[in-house]
């Protein structure tokens, strides 16, 4: 291997119309090292693997690949120098098969036929470099799990013959097992000298793989090379943000609160091979949690209670009255809200206004006889953006141009809006960047004090230990464990997830 | 990583606002419809050069208003179902059908019996009928909006056959032909009823709840339900719009012609589908205009008369328009990707 960097970047500039969304970047990645590339949302890490792809062409600066300058051109150079990335929506076709994908755009092929048998070797012999030789090449990509696909992402990467492999938020569609293998893969191909450059929002994940740190804020480097075991988490945490924060929960209120009726009570709760037996009751004010792996049944039993899916067994009743199974409609009426997991896919009309998507599901409050007094709407809508401190300000804004946390907090202010007494939330904090992840655990905790009963599912598990007031741990589709959230910790909800589980 | 690039996206849209003006303007709804109404006048630039008088005069105009008030009505009810992420491809047939079915010696005895009102009851009865069945196939049957609208298509234009058994029917109820076709202060009802159709269809469309949860519907119909709406009614509910759209527009042609068959409406699908498209309606859903579509339909009738009164061929009339829907189309998504490019 050469003795200087594989690549590395210095002084680069992007602008778009109006924004200097790269205002001198330095990054210089050495061969067989996770290099780490941290900062918030906006701070320039998606442009910057761009130009490293070559999707952009940077205004300024210089790129230098084993010593030797570049100008890339076009993707495929960058795929030829043997830059790989992988981004976080992953672009595979899923009605085609695995092995189609790992080689698609350049195909093994004799005399214009393709060699179907050498490529499904090929891909099978990937895929147990990956560590996953069960996945078969000739399954349809679509079937597979999150988990899965990146994995054939990430064999369509080698099948280049990658020395540099870009890893955008490899782990937001991860559960813990999954992450797990997924640093063993790394681990197996820093091993072989491939450079790896790793995106993530999480820095315990940063810490467990990464080698050294990069660290961007409003499009400038303003730190390189940190090495990842001497440089504290405060400091990083200050880096990104420019102050110095602490991951902060809001307190709950500690006195015993003397908790009113149930509002949210769930009986026997089940759908058919996800989930069984599930009783979950909310009180007012309380907030609670839900604990597992990805898969373990954590976000259908939030849509089963909403009505999203239909119930195979049992009851959900708001008030101790019945809900319709099956029925959001029904769901909505009682005053149960929402904020799904994938907030851009299932939570918001992403090409419409701001105010909107604030009132779509209180529109009969705004509307006369069925035409609706939009200056009302409006007007109501900048209320609540302002109380909840979204930000650009404007409601006639598309919710597409804000960031992942105010988009949040338009999903957030839908419900405040329609006074709910439930709400159910789902990832609350995905995509979202450190500062606004305060915000949201405050808005909540507030929403809670005003009396409004919360659950909480999410796949950090200090998420939900810091959020909530009780924990339910889900396993495989059974609740196996609930407490107190100050009665449990971490490693024991670890512990009780992973239980039964191949490691 | 698309948070970030759609903070860069949005503030490059803005500045592009600034750099092109002429872009710029394009792109809001107010623009695009000027747009729509500079082509227009482009074309009535043109019948006034090759055909002067002849295009200029008021008989012209008002006969362009009537020929475009049928199409027209059918053109403001599939903005509602393309807006609501759908589309519908038997608005012809059911047209046909609908024309048929009023003009029946049945309905037409019954309507002298009684009030020439029951050939009207039985026209929007049968469109909103064929748009009931065809909102359910694609709602509850799950049958994508293509296939089973393609179905109705070939279903009703054969009833209407069967009904009529292929021979024309005349309308001879006596005050439904005074009432449809008669003209209120020199302008013909049909033409007055096409804007009042049009003008409804603006307010439900922009000012209330219902167009708002097409909007939302289209838009994204995961997020539309999860928010509470019930998106499968909604749609039902968008198809029989569309139907009763069909019933009046089958009136219409009735009054018109004076004659139901099973042959009125062909090929009126396509028409339809490019004045909205045309006007500016996203053919994805989500984004509507009804000021839009009746640009885009006044567009193709103007266009039809220039070349009828020049004695063109229907062929250079067709070739041109599949011109001009590529050309619209070609322009809307340069705007679109100016401002959603990654």
């Amino acid at each position: 291997m050469t003795a200087g960097p594989l690549l590395q970047m210095s002084g680069i500039v992007k602008e778009f119309p109006g924004v200097r969304a790269l205002g001198g970047v330095d990054l210089d990645v050495r061969a067989g090292e996770v290099h780490c590339l941290l900062g918030q949302n906006g701070a320039g890490k998606s442009t910057l693997i761009k130009v490293l792809a070559a999707a952009y062409r940077p205004d300024e600066g210089t790129i230098t690949w084993e010593g030797r300058p570049v100008s890339h051109g076009s993707p495929l150079a960058a795929i030829r120098t043997g830059i790989a990335t992988i981004y976080q929506e992953l672009d595979l076709v899923p009605d085609l098969s695995v092995a189609e994908n790992v080689f698609l755009g350049h195909e093994l092929s004799r005399a214009g036929l393709s060699q179907r048998g050498r490529t499904n070797a090929v891909v099978r012999d990937l895929l147990a470099r990956l560590g996953h030789p069960e996945i078969s090449p000739t399954r349809t990509v679509g079937s597979l799990s999150p988990a899965s696909q990146q994995i054939v992402s990430m064999a369509r990467a080698l099948s280049h013959d990658t020395r540099l492999l870009v890893l955008d938020e490899p782990s937001a569609v991860l559960d813990q097992g999954e992450v797990d293998n997924l640093f063993r893969v790394i681990r197996g191909l820093t091993a072989e000298g491939v450079a790896i450059v790793y995106i993530s929002h999480r820095l315990e994940e940063i810490r467990a793989i990464g080698d050294r740190i990069t660290v961007l804020k409003d499009g400038v480097t303003v730190a390189t090379g940190l090495p990842v075991a001497e440089t504290p988490t405060s400091e990083l945490i200050r880096l990104m943000t420019g102050r110095s924060i602490e991951y902060v929960f809001p307190e709950r209120s500690h006195e015993p609160r003397a908790l009113g009726a149930p509002v949210l009570e769930a009986r026997g709760l089940a759908l058919d091979g996800v989930f069984r037996d599930v009783d979950l009751t909310v009180h007012a004010g309380e907030i609670v949690g839900l604990a597992g792996l990805v898969g373990a049944g954590r976000s259908e039993i939030l849509e089963t209670v909403y009505g999203a899916r239909r119930a195979s067994a049992g009851t959900v009743s708001i008030d101790g009255k019945p809900l319709r199974r099956g029925s959001v409609g029904s769901a909505v009426k009682a005053g149960v809200g929402l904020a799904p997991e994938e907030r851009k896919s299932q939570g918001l009309l992403l090409d419409q206004s701001v105010y909107s998507n604030i009132t779509i599901s209180s529109l009969g409050r705004f509307a006369r006889g069925g035409f609706l007094r939009s200056a009302a709407e409006k007007r109501r809508a900048e209320e609540l953006t302002r109380s909840l401190d979204v930000r650009p300000s404007g409601v006639e804004r598309a919710v597409r141009t804000l960031s992942g946390g105010n988009q949040q907090k338009v999903v957030l202010a839908r419900w405040l809006l329609r006074e709910c007494r439930v709400l159910l939330l789902d990832e609350p904090t995905r995509g979202v960047d450190v500062g606004a992840r305060s915000e949201i655990y405050q808005l909540v905790r507030r929403l809670a004090d005003s009396g409004v009963a919360v659950v909480v599912v999410s796949s950090e598990v200090e998420e939900v230990l810091g959020l909530a007031d009780r924990v339910l741990v889900v396993r495989e589709g059974v609740v196996v464990h609930e407490s107190p959230a100050d009665e449990i910790d971490e490693s024991r909800v670890l512990d009780l997830v992973m239980e039964g589980q191949v490691a | 990583m698309s948070e970030s690039t759609a903070r860069v996206e949005a503030a490059a849209l803005e500045t592009t606002r600034t750099d092109n003006p002429v872009l710029a303007v394009l792109r809001t709804s107010f623009g695009r419809n000027l747009g729509l109404v500079v082509a227009l006048l482009v074309i009535c630039v043109v019948g006034v050069a090759t055909a002067g008088d002849r295009f200029a005069s008021a008989d012209n105009v008002v006969t362009i208003l009537r020929l475009a008030a049928t199409i027209g009505v059918i053109s403001v009810g599939m903005t509602f179902v393309i807006t609501g992420g759908g589309i519908d491809l038997s608005v012809g047939a059911i047209m046909a059908l609908s024309s048929v079915w009023c003009t029946t010696v049945a309905t037409q005895d019954l309507a002298e019996d009684t009030h020439w009102i029951v050939v009207v009851v039985a026209a929007l009865a049968v469109g909103a009928g064929c748009g009931l069945v065809n909102g359910l196939l694609v709602s509850y049957g799950g049958i994508v909006p293509f296939i089973a609208t393609l179905a109705m298509l070939a279903s009703a234009r054969g009833l209407a056959e069967i009904i009529s058994d292929k021979k024309t029917q005349i309308m001879q109820v006596p005050g439904f032909a005074d009432f449809f076709n008669r003209e209120i202060l020199g302008v013909p009802f049909l033409v007055i009823l096409f804007f009042l159709v049009a003008a409804a269809g603006w307010v439900l469309l922009n000012r209330t709840t219902f167009g708002r949860r097409t909007l939302a519907v289209g838009g994204n119909p995961e997020a539309a339900r999860l928010a509470g709406i019930n998106v499968k009614r909604h749609t039902v509910y968008l198809y029989v719009l569309l139907g009763l759209c069909c019933g009046v527009a089958a009136l219409m042609i009735v009054a018109r012609t004076t004659t139901g068959t099973s042959t009125h409406g062909g090929l009126y699908e396509l028409d339809a589908i490019a004045a909205v498209v045309i006007g500016g309606t996203l053919l994805s859903g989500g984004r509507g205009t009804i000021v839009g579509t009746v640009l885009g339909v006044l567009i193709f009738m103007t266009l039809t008369n220039v070349f009828t009164l020049n004695n063109r061929t229907l062929s250079e009339q067709s070739l041109l328009k599949g011109a001009i829907i590529v050309a619209a189309v070609l322009l809307q998504q340069r705007l679109a990707s100016r401002s959603n490019s990654t």
